[in-house]
């Protein structure tokens, strides 16, 4: 059984774009990590960034130097 | 981690492939460059290892096996190389995209349908037939399902109607026997890192005898320098640049150890496992599995979807919480999920390799139970 909870979903076009994710945010120290795109977002590739949802405002700030499809709030 | 990942590649290598690659990197120079000794020992483990690869897949000749950087790069030469636009082609939804989108670049070509449990009519390669359909261009084995995919039979379409016939042996080569000359097969593209268990960045085609194929790339060759063209011989016509010569002498390091174990040893394991998981699995309330399981020849893959579960979360989930690695979502095999009606959540697939064990069937079945639990 998986329980659910609200996760902030950032997904990707490419997985170089998802790999320059994961290296800002382990620089800058904001919590999350790379997972599957969930079904109910389509998207160019198949990983997404998946961190709390209070973490939306240090994400945001990250997300202004970096290629990215779309950003989700998303319970699953 | 359990690594249940083998049809995306092989994690783990053989020790004398590692070796291999490491002797190879400290003593190697570039095949066809000089005539020194270490561009000689570059050249003589390369030309052995083509010697090896046209042993184990029934190629005429040593020439005609050449050296690519995976199959994707093997297919693009192949239907780059032997159709015009003009020339019409039959491939199937079983297909990873490796050949649809060679295919859909050139354009003319024509799917025989899997069904909604993804098979195929065979009678319908007939009715696609064009008077300027060239060849058929298929897989041996879903990436997807694991299913096989009748060769006698549509090398049989192809003769009777004189087709080239194509085959991406991603899935199978090193693992099920393929005898090119006894199947009609006139282009084999494989990938070294898979099944054959060498390094990523290895690969080729094996040329039937009297198939000629355009060079998709053209430039250093190490011969023929003050040519404007490409060489026309086989190999060098389609290997422009130096080689992966430390991937090859890998490679050729990995058909020691298959060729020691016999094909016939490993193949029988990855079944049993398979088959250990599928006879497990199928007894879990909630879980849905893919493809023909009527027979156990097929490749060692089990793809599933458990009760209404997105695959991409299950998948996640079996990592984080039991290190379980599989390989969720569309696997590249866009055609066939539509045809399974598995678009929109995907599958979770399994699968099996020489390193496995039954420990690791069972950690995975103890895993689906847990997450199938209502």
């Amino acid at each position: 059984m998986i329980e659910k909870k609200l996760w902030l979903i950032v997904t990707f076009h490419t997985t170089a774009d998802a790999m320059a994710m994961e290296r800002k945010c382990r620089t800058a120290n904001v919590a999350g990590r790379l997972i599957p795109v969930p079904r109910s977002i389509a998207a160019g590739c198949g990983m997404a960034w998946r961190s709390a949802p209070e973490l939306r405002e240090p994400l945001e700030a990250l997300l202004q130097e970096l290629e990215y499809e779309g950003i989700y709030e998303l319970e699953f | 981690m359990i690594y249940l990942d083998n049809a995306a590649t092989t994690r783990t290598k053989p020790q004398a492939v590692i070796d291999a690659v490491v002797q190879a990197m400290q003593t190697m120079g570039n095949s066809g460059r000089g005539a020194h000794d270490d561009a000689l020992s570059a050249s003589r483990i390369i030309y052995d290892t083509r010697v090896k690869l046209a042993a184990l897949f029934g190629c005429d000749a040593p020439e005609r096996v050449i050296f690519t950087s995976n199959s994707t790069e093997a297919l693009n030469i192949a239907i780059s190389g032997l159709f015009s636009p003009e020339d019409h082609v039959i491939s199937t939804d079983c297909e990873h995209n490796s050949v649809l989108r060679p295919l859909y670049r050139h354009g003319n070509v024509s799917f025989v349908p899997a069904d909604a449990q993804g098979q195929l009519d065979y009678s319908e390669f007939g009715k696609l037939l064009r008077p300027n359909t060239q060849a058929v261009v298929c897989t041996h084995a879903s990436n997807l399902t694991g299913d096989l995919l009748d060769l006698e039979r549509i090398s049989a379409f192809c003769r009777e109607n004189g087709l080239l016939f194509v085959v991406d042996a991603s899935q199978t080569a090193g693992v099920i026997p393929i005898d090119m000359t006894q199947l009609g097969i006139d282009v084999l593209c494989f990938t070294g890192h898979k099944s054959l268990m060498g390094p990523q960045g290895t690969g080729g085609l094996c040329i039937a005898k009297g198939v000629e194929l355009r060079p998709f790339k053209v430039g250093g060759t190490g011969v023929q320098t003050y040519a404007q063209e490409q060489p026309a011989e086989y190999p060098t016509r389609l290997e422009a640049g130096t080689l992966n010569s430390h991937g090859i002498a890998g490679l050729n390091a990995a058909l020691n150890y298959i060729n020691a174990i016999g094909m016939d040893t490993i193949r029988q394991k990855e079944i049993a496992l398979a088959k250990r998981f599928y006879e497990l699995v199928t007894g879990i309330d909630g879980v849905t599995v893919y493809g023909d399981f009527s027979s156990w020849d097929r490749a060692a893959i089990v793809t599933l979807n458990i009760r209404d579960l997105d695959s991409a979360q299950v998948s996640d989930y079996l990592s984080e919480y039991f290190g379980i690695a599989t390989r969720p979502g569309g696997h590249c095999a866009p055609r066939l999920h539509q045809a399974l009606g598995t678009v929109e959540r995907g599958a979770v697939r399994f699968s099996f390799g020489w390193h496995n064990t039954e420990y690791d069937v069972d950690m995975a079945v103890r895993a689906i139970a847990e997450v199938a639990r209502p």
